[in-house]
């Protein structure tokens, strides 16, 4: 991988992602969780048609605040085909928008603007360490297929400033995100339902990034992860050594669909128990990415102390997951 | 009190049991009128919300709609207008009708973004989310069940449609339900039509929804300036009313026509209670002398009427919802007037309806019952007591001096300009002179019949000497003719007028043997140049002559104008019909038809710059005002080599075929739809089939008003029948006496029947005269001010001929059966009773 182009867009593939989780501090001292995504698809049907309307890139955007005061997120999307300079994806570094909604690389820092119709989100982030690269040098496999893969790098322990909207009432935020960039042009074997991951900001500066491939039988298909101390070294894990066991589940009153929200995460000699900062923390973004799933702030926690904070994300536990 | 309703309800089960018919009468004359009201009123609501809601679903929740020339302007402009701060979502459409291969009528397509409508129009994509992506692969249309249906197909199938002079195939991928959208439609990926449907680079409308908090008219203005000339941004709602503006003249004649049918039938209720108090006035008074109070019993009778309103209304309110249900099932819900597409139109029928007319009933009940109840009322009790003293209960309908002052302001208002596009005075001025002439009919008959010379035959020198003497009792007979018939009268004239006009006019259009037209309502199918050059080559043809015809939004507000680029003949003088011709002009000519005139206030040798879209113009000055019974939205025509010339383009899609002599004319349609291949979107027929055709739609869209009339006769004639029999009664112990003085029966009704004949006569006379007059108020206001178009007036001299007949041996007929009962009796008896 090269930099800053590979923070770019890679149109050629089928999906990509720009993924940012994090935990945010207001003055008043109010925890809060944050996300902000941005996805690309690329569509083949309109091959060759000339229009400037043309479908050929869609771009989505995801954005949400867990406010454990308001007991469910606040969240808010966007679609839009690229084009006409109203949406795209540029290549050569980061800048991924929809109208006002943008995720921009500058001066080192990425700026996250989301314009969202009820809360905003309006974040800089100063990466504090190199890109993570997961799997083999960012080839990262999904599954026993050894086509099923993504290019795939994180951004941990980046400093967060700020401000965040809420109903109108703006607020200046600190706090310490996560960022992931990840493109493939066939992430999911058709066997996969979906998946459970969580990426951590360590208290001692290492960070955690773990996965696992659920298949439609019930079955782990496949397993991964990565984790750099805070000294820089890089240990990946094979899929025998990530074991996610579920300790509590909530039940969705909109969907019906149960999540496992606590787990207990085994990643080499690493054994974490994660707990989120609150339980509904579910996304329904049928009309932009066709998927229910759930996407929240977690604590790590080791006996009882609290060891680091990221973000969990649980896909296909409703109806399997298909990326298109 | 109580007392006194029971007292009052066996009088009136009394009255109930004397005559049972003409108690009916008045209660059948309301119900008629206000099932008419309620018919007409009905299908026009329920039009006008199929139309209204077509157009919402497809403007949703759109604040401001941006729109420019109808052909659509460029799409650059589409993200400068996304940009703008406080605009939420901008979503672009392309509309456009399509010619299908193998249909006369074009399929109008709505192109857009399924990603940014979704969010403005909701309900017409709710149904396509799952299929969105169905959307993105180009040939692809998503159908309108009553598009599918017309069409029929389904999904799955193709469909063919021409584009230029080439063909493209579109594959069916999917159905809207009706709940969806009402009306025939086919939506595309924006994308996808720009490419497959040749419109690369266009759009035709940008939808807009204003970010939350920000003001509508902020945003407004800052789009606004955005936009170059020709383009504009509005809230949707005026398009709406753009759209439901087309038809909105005719609607509002049949409404006063209905309206008028109410009012006739509330005419009869107050001539039938009067009589019926005439008669009831002893008993009346012996309730005064009992002791019931001067404003009870006035109160009361009031009452009675409000009854009668209330059942008569109830009645008609329900036949009236069964007539509009049928006429949406016969006549669609353009009544006619083929301005709207035929529409399924779901009757819709609220509560409120019922209850705004059943009280519209009442009240009229009420109303016309309060004069004469009053009248009784006040009359001195000894007097009334005695019988027979009838003469003054119409003493106060009977001022000539009323009278005159009613019809002078009716005149007055016919001269008033219209109010929001709609004839208001005129109609006022026609309720006002109709008023006036029932006023003044029963003086002007009572002077006539004062010096109508003496007959012969005893039975008619008796019963001009009756009408003579009870003329109160006669203006009833009159009235009711009067009100009916002269209404008649003025619609049969301007029905006559507007169709002989209509004729002499086609004559004017259609000087061809054939007419050809490609894809009516703006099609997407033209003629190029090898098309014009291929028609002419066609055997038999002698010459051809090629139009343009398209749409020119001049002002937002409007009906798009009609733009015609012809061929301008000999002389500089189009074929049209010319009401004004000014002359030869310098530079380019054009005529305007009236509407322009009146629209746009555009006079003869004016100079005006016609905007053609895509940055052209036409500079031309006004030569002559034509007529254009095709096109009341407005039509400019200007020579086609000065169109071309300006960057119009040089496609067909009209055209005249005149035929070499001998050549059969079906022959060359034959080879001419040969020769061009578009299939059943090139339209081709003779002169006689067009003429034919468009008086065939000319006489449907005029069926309703005929039956709105005829039922307004038949309450005449109900009128003169219930006069004739309520008064017979009270007239038993005349014609007693005349049995007596040893007249035959058959002389008595001999006499019954000539005094029918003299008041249908002398009614008839006064209604001529006075629809005559009503009749130049409908063609020079109603008419002028509703349709902005001119009619010359002719008067249909043997149909007025016949029916005034008819009307005449009716009111003698429905006299003769109303008095015949009273006639028959035991004469001795009938004298005994006068008391």
């Amino acid at each position: 991988m090269a930099f800053p182009r590979d923070h770019g867009s890679h149109p050629a593939f089928r999906t990509e992602w720009w993924y940012a989780t994090g935990w945010l501090r207001t003055a008043s001292g109010e925890q809060l969780g944050f996300q902000a995504t941005f996805f690309r698809s690329l569509r083949e049907e309109a091959a060759g048609n000339p229009s400037a309307f043309a479908p050929h890139q869609i771009l989505v955007a995801h954005a949400a605040i867990s406010d454990p005061a308001r007991g469910h997120l606040w969240k808010d999307q966007r679609i839009a085909r690229a084009g006409l300079g109203l949406a795209g994806a540029n290549t050569g570094d980061a800048v991924v928008w929809i109208d006002g909604w943008r995720l921009v690389r500058e001066g080192g820092s990425f700026r996250i603007r989301a314009p969202a119709t009820d809360f905003a989100l309006d974040l800089a982030l100063a990466p504090a360490q190199p890109p993570l690269l997961n799997g083999e040098a960012g080839f990262s496999r999904k599954g026993r297929s050894p086509a099923a893969a993504s290019y795939y790098y994180s951004l941990p322990h980046i400093e967060v400033r700020g401000h965040i909207a809420r109903e109108g009432r703006r607020e200046a935020v600190t706090g310490e995100a996560w960022l992931d960039h990840e493109w493939s042009s066939e992430y999911l074997e058709p066997q996969a339902a979906g998946w459970d991951w969580v990426g951590l900001n360590l208290d001692d500066g290492s960070a955690l990034m773990a996965f696992r491939i659920r298949g439609r039988d019930g079955g782990v298909r496949w397993a991964g992860g990565s984790l750099r101390t805070a000294d820089g070294r890089l240990l990946h894990f094979a899929p025998g050594d990530i074991a996610f066991t579920p300790r509590r589940s909530w039940r969705s009153p909109r969907t019906a669909i149960i999540y496992p929200v606590e787990w207990l995460l085994r990643a080499g000699d690493l054994a974490l128990s994660i707990a989120p900062l609150m339980d509904d923390q579910e996304s329904d973004t049928r009309a932009t990415t066709g998927a229910i799933y759930w996407e929240g702030a977690v604590r790590a926690s080791t006996g009882g102390r609290e060891v680091g904070r990221g973000y969990l994300e649980l896909t296909g536990y409703g109806e399997a997951l298909r990326l298109r | 009190m109580k007392a006194q309703v029971r007292l009052w309800w066996r009088l009136w089960c009394a009255q109930w049991r004397a005559g049972p018919v003409r108690m009916l009468v008045p209660v059948i004359a309301l119900a008629l009128g206000v099932s008419l009201a309620t018919a007409v009123q009905l299908v026009n609501r329920s039009a006008l919300a199929e139309f209204e809601q077509a157009a919402r679903r497809l403007s949703g929740d759109a604040d401001l709609v941006v729109r420019g020339p109808v052909a659509g302007f460029q799409e650059g402009l589409y993200p400068l207008i996304a940009r703008v701060p406080g605009v939420a979502v901008a979503s672009p459409v392309l509309e456009l009708h399509v010619t299908l291969a193998d249909r006369r009528e074009p399929l109008q397509v709505i192109a857009l973004d399924p990603l940014r409508a979704a969010q403005l129009q909701p309900r017409l994509l709710g149904e396509l989310a799952g299929e969105r992506r169905a959307f993105f692969a180009p040939d692809r249309i998503f159908l309108s069940a009553r598009a599918a249906d017309t069409l029929g197909v389904r999904s799955g199938d193709r469909i063919e449609v021409l584009v230029g002079s080439s063909r493209r195939s579109l594959e069916v991928a999917g159905q809207l339900s009706a709940a969806a959208y009402p009306r025939a439609v086919g939506l595309m990926d924006i994308a996808a039509a720009q490419w497959r449907l040749d419109r690369l680079g266009v759009l035709t409308r940008i939808d807009l929804r204003v970010a939350r908090g920000a003001d509508i008219d902020t945003v407004r203005a800052a789009v606004a300036r955005h936009l170059p000339p020709g383009m504009s941004v509005a809230a949707p709602a005026v398009d709406d009313a753009r759209l439901a503006s087309a038809s909105r003249a005719y609607r509002v004649n049949l409404t006063m026509l209905a309206l008028v049918a109410v009012l006739t039938g509330a005419f009869l209720v107050f001539a039938a209670q009067a009589l019926s108090l005439l008669r009831r006035r002893p008993a009346l008074a012996l309730l005064r002398a009992l002791g019931v109070t001067r404003g009870g019993l006035a109160r009361a009778l009031a009452a009675e009427g409000v009854v009668v309103g209330l059942i008569g209304a109830t009645i008609g309110f329900m036949a009236g919802v069964a007539l509009a249900r049928w006429m949406l099932g016969a006549v669609a819900g353009d009544l006619g007037a083929g301005q709207l597409e035929s529409l399924s139109g779901a009757l819709i029928v609220g509560p409120g309806d019922a209850t705004a007319f059943i009280l519209l009933g009442a009240a009229m009940g009420g109303a016309a019952a309060w004069l004469p109840g009053r009248e009784a009322a006040t009359q001195p009790v000894a007097q009334a007591l005695r019988a027979g003293d009838a003469s003054a209960a119409f003493a106060r309908v009977r001022s000539w001096r009323i009278g005159g002052a009613v019809t002078g302001t009716g005149v007055v208002l016919a001269l008033l300009p219209p109010v929001q596009g709609l004839p208001v005075f005129g109609y006022a001025s026609i309720g006002a002179l109709l008023l006036g002439g029932v006023l003044l009919a029963p003086a002007a008959a009572g002077g006539l019949l004062g010096r109508w010379p003496a007959p012969r035959a005893a039975e008619a020198r008796l019963a001009i000497a009756q009408l003579r003497g009870s003329s109160a009792r006669t203006a009833i007979g009159f009235a009711a003719i009067i009100v009916s018939f002269s209404l008649m009268v003025a619609m049969a004239i301007m029905v006559h007028s507007f169709r002989e006009s209509f004729i002499a006019w086609l004559d004017q259009a259609l000087p061809a043997d054939l007419q050809l037209r490609l894809g009516q309502g703006g099609g997407s199918a033209t003629l190029d140049a090898a098309g014009q050059e291929a028609a002419r080559e066609v055997e038999g043809v002698a010459r051809v002559e090629f139009r343009r015809s398209r749409p020119l939004v001049l002002r937002r507000e409007a009906v798009p104008v009609q733009l015609v680029a012809m061929e301008i003949g000999e002389g500089g003088v189009p074929a049209l019909t010319i009401v004004k011709d000014g002359g030869p002009v310098p530079g380019t000519p054009a005529w305007i038809s009236e509407a322009m005139e009146d629209l746009y206030r555009w006079r003869t040798g004016e100079h005006v710059t016609l905007p053609l879209g895509g940055g052209h113009t036409l500079a031309v000055t006004i030569a002559g005002v034509f007529r254009d019974y095709g096109r009341s939205g407005g039509s400019v025509v200007v020579p086609r080599a000065a169109y071309v010339e300006a960057g119009g383009d040089s496609a067909a899609n009209e055209a005249l075929v005149w035929l070499h002599r001998g050549a059969a004319a079906d022959v060359v349609v034959a080879a001419l739809h040969a020769r061009l291949g578009i299939g059943e979107a090139l339209q081709v027929r003779t002169t006689g089939e067009v003429r034919e055709r468009s008086l065939r739609s000319f006489d449907r869209a005029f069926a309703i008003t005929y039956a709105l009339e005829a039922i307004a006769v038949f309450i005449g004639l109900l009128g003169v029948g219930v006069a004739a029999a309520s008064t017979a009664l009270s007239r038993r112990a005349e014609f007693g006496m005349l049995r007596h003085l040893g007249l035959l029966r058959r002389q008595v009704v001999a006499m019954l029947a000539e005094e029918g004949l003299l008041t249908g006569a002398i009614g008839t006379g006064c209604a001529l005269l006075l629809g005559g007059v009503l009749s130049l108020v409908l063609v020079h206001v109603v008419n002028r001010q509703s349709f902005l178009w001119s009619i010359d007036l002719a008067v249909p001299w043997g149909t007025l001929a016949m029916l005034s007949a008819v009307l005449v041996v009716s009111a003698a007929a429905a006299a003769l059966i109303g008095g015949r009962a009273a006639a028959g009796g035991d004469a001795i008896r009938a004298v005994r009773e006068d008391w």
